[in-house]
């Protein structure tokens, strides 16, 4: 392959890996209304959950279970799914503001422990090591990555086609209605409480299925890949998008993460490299202006919410 | 123990400072303004700003490690500060508070931080910065306690700006439209309230707080553009725990926090004391979601 096609494919892998996480949150914020902080939180705790259940046995660390690659994604997922069900039980019957400031502590919490738990998580050098799947039945990187891609390309296509089917089906109805008029879905019977718990609990999980499918992609975790701006990121992916349409979150994983990855390029090429720190600010700086002017200019983003009209009033 | 009690009661009243602002704006802008501890920063830098221009063209004043640059130079950024804020609001707030739903703003607040919080990173650059290098001697108060001549300082003043402020909200016609909107903003409305005025002061008195505040962590550790990312979740645990919109509530959650964080280094390793106010965050929601004391905007729907 030549440079340019193993970088796409590379780009690819994580966009789309992304664009998972930004599904889940669309299935949060764009149908139901819940406004989680904390996304990267979540994705890390899938991340490291993975990878202390699939890594190999060592001697002064916690976890080494040598489990294969999908119970360690489950793991994960699980670990997510109990992260924000205890979240979850504290705020969703509050303003939204609560949940966002509950979520953002939950995320700057597991990355404290992510950085001082050393004996599970390897502390600031993270975990390295861990198995790639089915690695060796792959002659090279190049072809490893073709497949990875194929991997990552099936899970999101199947998140995606399970929230569609989902979100048509009167269960997805009812999210709409809880965003839209929480009385009004409560007069019909519905529980918002626990609508708003089914669903938090849900896109947290999706968000723990990318973490896993993250490091098994690079083999390895860190604290560094799960920086708050990763939330933001997520973010902006959603409101460039177009939140409230699965598509639309897909469209803007893949564009924002484009940009960054031609700005990060572009400033790497043309600044000199001692203002190089500087030039990161200048990324965040885009997304910052990305969130903001889309807000202003654009607010239902590229692809919108499609209007759900009952049939009955056409 | 007494030494934490007194740390404790320092970082707290810094706390204070900012949670004051971000309360009064959370009451009565009625959003969750994420990037109000970015003012901080942007206060403490612009302090700095004008204490290198300025120079140091009088000593410090002793026993204090500063002299009147840093004193005109907080007056100053308290300024800029609020021009800042002033400027958010009428490019990125105020339009998006006439149609859509209040979490737009909290949105568009998670963008304005990333960049005020870069601009600051790319002007000043990310390294460690200090407002004066004088080496002050820690005096005695009893025994196994010692505290900075400027931590007196900073108590002093957060004492003073805390009644200030109090005379302000009870006893002028502004602090009196102030609590009336955070109150109930329809029937203040009906009342032929100037709500842009009040909105106006709300920043104005919030950012300069703020800035007061960033320049009182920078004089009691080194400046870093992320200091007021920092200060976030203290100061979200600070208001919520006081009770939304409630300026005392805010000081007393500031207290709390600061000393709560203070304590737990006892406790737990020092690595984890960022998440002590999320924990005491977490407890007052599941206890008593509208803080101790119940703020003017209630938390619960």
């Amino acid at each position: 392959m030549s440079g340019f096609a193993a970088y796409l494919v590379f780009f690819l892998i994580v966009a789309l890996t992304y664009s998972i996480v930004t599904m889940g949150l669309n299935l949060q914020w764009g149908y139901t209304g819940l406004f989680n902080a904390g996304v990267v939180g979540f994705f890390a705790i899938g991340a490291y959950g993975t990878a202390v259940l699939v890594g190999p046995d060592r001697a002064h660390l916690i976890g080494g279970f040598g489990l294969p690659f999908p119970l360690g994604v489950a793991g994960g997922m699980a670990l997510s799914a109990l992260a924000a069900f205890i979240v979850g039980l504290a705020t969703l019957r509050l303003r939204e503001e609560y949940l966002a400031i509950a979520t953002f502590g939950i995320a700057i919490s597991i990355q404290l422990v992510a950085l001082n738990f050393e004996a599970l998580t390897g502390g600031a050098q993270g975990l390295a090591g861990l198995p790639r799947p089915l690695f060796s039945f792959f002659g090279s990187p190049g072809a490893y990555n073709l497949f990875y891609l194929l991997v990552v390309v099936a899970m999101a296509a199947i998140v995606y086609v399970a929230l569609e089917v989902a979100v048509r089906s009167p269960w997805g109805r009812v999210l709409k209605a809880v965003r839209e008029d929480e009385t009004a879905a409560r007069s019909l019977g519905k529980n918002p409480a626990a609508i708003r718990l089914q669903v938090f609990v849900l896109g947290c999980t999706l968000m723990g299925l990318a973490g896993g499918l993250y490091v098994g992609f690079i083999g390895y975790v860190s604290p560094l890949d799960f920086l708050p701006i990763l939330t933001f990121q997520i973010w902006a992916m959603l409101i460039v998008g177009g939140s409230g349409n699965n598509r639309g979150a897909i469209v803007g994983a893949v564009g924002v993460w484009a940009l960054w990855a031609m700005s990060g390029l572009a400033i790497s090429r043309l600044l000199p490299v001692t203002y190089q720190s500087q030039g990161g600010a200048i990324q965040v700086i885009l997304i910052g202006l990305l969130i903001v002017l889309t807000l202003l200019f654009r607010p239902r983003g590229l692809i919108g919410e499609t209007e759900a009209v009952s049939r009955h009033t056409r | 123990m007494l030494q934490a009690l007194a740390d404790g009661i320092l970082t707290g009243s810094i706390i204070a400072l900012g949670a004051i602002g971000l309360t009064l704006t959370m009451g009565i802008l009625r959003f969750a303004n994420f990037a109000h501890a970015e003012l901080v920063t942007w206060g403490a830098y612009m302090a700095l700003a004008v204490v290198t221009l300025t120079g140091p063209f009088m000593g410090p004043i002793a026993p204090f490690s500063f002299g009147l640059p840093l004193i005109f130079a907080t007056i100053v950024a308290a300024a800029l500060t609020a021009a800042l804020a002033l400027a958010i609001d009428w490019l990125v707030y105020r339009p998006l508070r006439r149609n859509t739903s209040h979490l737009t703003l909290v949105f568009s607040s998670f963008g304005v931080s990333l960049l005020v919080r870069m601009v600051v990173l790319l002007i000043f650059g990310g390294a460690a910065q200090y407002y004066s290098r004088t080496l002050q001697i820690a005096i005695p108060v009893a025994p196994g306690m010692r505290i900075l001549p400027d931590q007196i300082f900073t108590l002093a003043l957060t004492v003073v700006i805390v009644v200030g402020l109090h005379f302000f909200l009870q006893n002028t016609r502004l602090g009196l439209s102030m609590r009336a909107l955070a109150e109930n903003p329809e029937l203040a409305r009906v009342n032929g309230l100037d709500t842009r005025a009040v909105v106006r002061w709300t920043w104005v008195i919030g950012a300069s707080l703020a800035a007061v505040s960033g320049v009182l962590y920078g004089l009691s550790v080194q400046l870093r553009p992320e200091i007021g990312f920092h200060l976030l979740l203290p100061l979200f645990a600070a208001v919520i725990l006081g009770g939304v919109g409630n300026v005392f509530g805010a000081v007393l959650g500031g207290l709390v926090i600061g000393l709560a964080e203070s304590f737990a280094v006892l406790v737990v390793p020092a690595g984890y004391k960022m998440a002590v106010p999320f924990i005491i965050l977490l407890a007052v929601l599941y206890l008593r979601p509208t803080g101790i004391f119940a703020g003017t905007v209630g938390g619960v729907k």
